[in-house]
């Protein structure tokens, strides 16, 4: 590390705000010139969002970026192309009908006479591919290539101009070993160039490799950035989860857990992926665990019938159902709060009755006739016991706050009379107070005999709420945590510590 | 502190559907103002406009468009779109024509033969466009273009590429009609499905599946429903209207042409756009669809009584097609923040 004085990159105060949620609050934090920082949190702690706010994809709601020394605020990804910031985006973004080669060059295209300079991209498309030792073509089409080797003409192509900074999105999620060696030993080259890097990954181990010094995010703001060299992972995992389990809330014992529910065995989404069993009980809150993208939301989803499934048994209340579409599964009581609720659970131009009784119009209808007085009733029921606020059951749900949007989700499953309820982080984009009602809900609903399970990136929301807790990673189920051996470090290494081993094939 | 219980909530209102007049006015009502304002423009402005003649013939001009935008008005709130139904008219005024004029059929039997014949052919139509595009996932622009071509093409081989004439002379008659001086029997037939439309959608499970898939598919899918059943419907429904439109157009123009119905696809879409339709589904209604079409004819009818020709009318009329979309999403904007209060 050069002892440079002035920072390449200071953040004063600097947050940010989407609809509903604090995505960052007041981080305040600088890079030094030369080295390789890395940046870590949990998922939703924020690192996408900072590197979006750099990148020039979103703009900052407050606070100042000093970038090089002078105020920085792109407003646009070619704003930060031009102050020299590079971005590899953990999601890919190249053209896919396009070149290799095309793609490598897209900024600037050699030209001749106004004319695309063919010949010359190739030979220096060859060189930049050389560079991450990539031995391919620069002619075919990026849509032939497989994901680890797209990953690295994306690596290429951030090498293809001078730059200042170079900022890495988990570019190792997707590359062997081999190529992960390849790409530390270009990052020390650019190092030792004057580059300087930030780098995110999920591989708590890897990043002792390459970084000098990390910064740890929690819920949007800054925790704390020290010297790698003075950490070990445990240190690292401490500092990511950082509410103890005492801060959280008080478990509730007084629910019964009664007689299985549902039990899932042998559930394959592919016949390449490994098979998933697990069980709920009535009265039962079962939590799922893992980082996007470990199979946890895949596997719900092909549980319940959204998404193909080839092999494997369901049984609700003991007694096998076959599921093919989601309307087999509700037809069992079984109901999956999705994900996203606006663009999957609910009809967001209509009001509040038509999204609680979507789920069951032939409870309130005869002869194919919608009763209205009949479904406003049987609405404005719900909407009291879940305490939706809204001065009328026919409000269009677009204007509601997604904590009320998604109580008419929840809304929506009870007036189908919902066995056992699968709910996909429920509390994502939430508010703390709105979560608090959720939570309450989802205990309620418990009690009442019904079998919950819940899907989270919010470790304490899932040692503060279930009974035992279902650890995802890489498609398969790695381990399983009861209530008196909760610890979030155990949990959270358990998905940490899985990623680092090879996928299996 | 819970965010929710910080601004006091009044207890909930199970009649508020129409609880605020100037949300009412600006959702249910502001086509229909905007059809009142025209009709009271050329009223005081051009001449022979407010006469019963001019009315009349209002009335007789639009019910084809009238009962071809109510089909499409189902097709539009799924979120799709129907470009074969001017072809599809064409196809079964032909097949309505032949029957009718079968040699040997008395008339008592002729007329509900071809009317089945004219539905039936319309509704298979219909039905082929919904199946090819749930079946292999094809934008309907695509497949309804396709069906435009070859309903085409089949009105011209079943013709035999001639109109066809003769038709019985009571069917004749009963289409000239006009009940008490003032409603003409064509128009009463395009307000029978206005009206059916109308109660389908409002308050049939079937009309509200329609309005939710227009609104989010996915949620539809995820919330335990087949969307794909609904959806085929809805084409079979606007090929159904198609079929009862060239039934009209039989009783107003006594032939069966193959070379009918060009264009009318458009006008029809037109008329639900302007009636207040969101071209991409899920929001609005088949009386706007009338309205819609009215302000299309009464617009064309009064710009003629002023004069202004066949070549400068499709500029104006365009531009009110435009107009009436630019108005519909400042009006959504303004009411969401109604709304929000």
């Amino acid at each position: 590390m050069t002892a440079v004085a002035e920072p390449i990159l200071r953040l004063r105060g600097v947050g940010k705000r989407f609809p509903g949620v604090r995505a960052l609050h007041d981080v305040s934090m600088e890079v030094e010139r030369g080295e390789a920082h890395v940046l870590v949190g949990e998922n939703g702690a924020g690192k996408s969002t900072l590197i979006n706010l750099l990148a020039g994809i979103y703009a900052a709601d407050e606070g100042e970026i000093t970038f090089d020394g002078r105020p920085y605020r792109p407003r646009t990804p070619m704003d930060a192309f031009r102050a020299g910031i590079r971005v590899v985006h953990q999601e890919l973004n190249l053209l896919s009908n396009l070149t290799v080669a095309e793609n490598l060059l897209f900024e600037e295209l050699p030209q001749r006479h106004g004319l695309v300079d063919f010949p010359e991209i190739n030979r220096r498309a060859t060189a930049l591919l050389a560079q991450v030792g990539l031995d391919i073509p620069p002619s075919i089409p990026v849509e032939r290539l497989g994901v680890a080797q797209t990953q690295l003409v994306e690596i290429a192509k951030a090498l293809s101009h001078d730059s200042k900074l170079l900022i890495l999105d988990e570019p190792t999620a997707t590359l062997t070993s081999r190529e992960i060696d390849r790409l530390f030993s270009i990052l020390r080259q650019l190092k030792a160039a004057g580059v300087t890097i930030i780098y995110i990954s999920h591989r708590l181990h890897e990043i002792f490799e390459i970084g000098d010094r990390v910064t740890v995010l929690r819920d949007g703001q800054w925790v704390a950035t020290r010297p790698l060299a003075s950490l070990v992972v445990a240190d690292l995992v401490k500092l990511m989860v950082g509410r103890s389990v005492e801060d959280a809330h008080q478990f509730r014992q007084d629910v019964p857990v009664g007689g299985e529910i549902l039990r899932v065995e042998g559930l394959r989404r592919s016949h390449a992926l490994p098979e998933v069993s697990f069980a709920v009980r009535r009265g039962e809150i079962l939590g799922v665990a893992g980082l996007v993208g470990s199979g946890r939301t895949e596997t719900m989803r092909a549980l319940f019938g959204a998404d193909p499934s080839v092999a494997g048994k369901v049984f609700v209340d003991d007694v096998e159902i076959r599921i093919r579409a989601p309307g087999d599964a509700v037809e069992h009581g079984l109901c999956l709060l999705t994900e996203d609720r606006k663009t999957q659970g609910l009809m967001l131009g209509m009001s509040c009755v038509e999204n609680i009784t979507i789920t069951d119009l032939a409870k309130v209808s005869r002869w194919g006739l919608v009763r209205h007085a009949g479904e406003e009733r049987a609405a404005s029921e719900l909407v009291r016991e879940l305490r939706i606020k809204t001065p009328s059951i026919h409000q269009i749900v677009r204007n509601f706050s997604g904590g009320n949007q998604q109580k008419v989700v929840i809304a929506k499953w009870l007036f189908r009379g919902a066995k056992v309820l699968v709910c996909d982080e429920p509390t994502r984009g939430i508010d703390v107070g709105a979560k608090e009602e959720i939570y309450e809900l989802l205990w309620g609903l418990a009690a009442q005999g019904r079998g919950i399970v819940l899907v989270s990136s919010d470790l304490a929301e899932l040692v503060s709420l279930c009974h035992r807790i279902i650890v995802f990673a890489h498609d398969r189920i790695v381990g399983e945590v009861k209530r008196p051996e909760f610890d979030q470090r155990r949990i959270l290494s358990l998905a940490y510590e899985e990623a680092d081993i090879e996928p299996i094939h | 502190m819970s965010p929710f219980t910080e601004a006091a909530s009044p207890p909930v209102r199970q009649d508020g559907r129409w609880n605020r007049p100037l949300q009412f006015l600006l959702r249910d009502a502001g086509v229909a103002i905007a059809l009142a304002l025209i009709v009271l423009f050329f009223s005081l402005t051009a001449p022979y406009f407010a006469t019963t003649e001019n009315f009349l013939k209002v009335f007789v001009q639009i019910a084809i468009n009238t009962v071809l935008a109510s089909g499409m008005t189902f097709v539009i709130l799924t979120g799709g779109i129907d470009l074969s139904v001017g072809s599809v008219l064409a196809l079964c005024t032909v097949v309505g024509a032949l029957t009718m004029t079968w040699p040997g059929i008395p008339v008592a039997a002729a007329v509900p033969l071809a009317l089945v014949a004219c539905m039936g052919t319309g509704a298979l139509c219909g039905w082929i466009n919904g199946f090819v595009i749930e079946q292999w996932k094809i934008p309907p622009f695509i497949v309804t273009l396709g069906m435009l071509n070859m309903a085409s093409g089949a009105a011209r081989v079943v013709s035999n590429n001639s109109t066809i004439t003769g038709l019985p002379q009571a069917f004749v008659d009963f289409g000239n009609a006009i009940i008490a001086g003032v409603l003409p029997t064509i128009f009463l037939v395009a307000l029978c499905v206005v009206a059916i439309g109308w109660f389908v959608l409002r308050f049939t499970v079937f009309g509200r599946m329609i309005f939710a898939i227009g609104n989010n598919e996915e949620a539809v899918r995820l919330s335990g429903h087949a969307p794909r059943t609904y959806k085929i419907a809805a084409y079979t429904i606007c090929g159904l209207t198609a079929g009862t439109a060239a039934m009209v157009y039989l009783l107003r123009l006594n032939v069966g042409s193959p070379i009918a119905g060009i264009g009318y696809e458009l006008n029809a879409i037109a008329a639900v756009i302007i009636g207040g339709t969101s071209l991409s589904g899920g929001k609005g209604s088949i009386v706007g669809t009338l309205v819609g079409a009215c302000i299309l004819q009464v617009l064309s009818t009064g710009l003629q009584l002023f004069g202004i020709g066949d070549n400068f009318k499709p500029i104006v009329i365009g531009a009110v097609i435009i107009l009436a979309v630019v108005l519909d999403s400042y009006r959504d904007r303004v009411l969401r923040n109604l709304e929000a209060r």
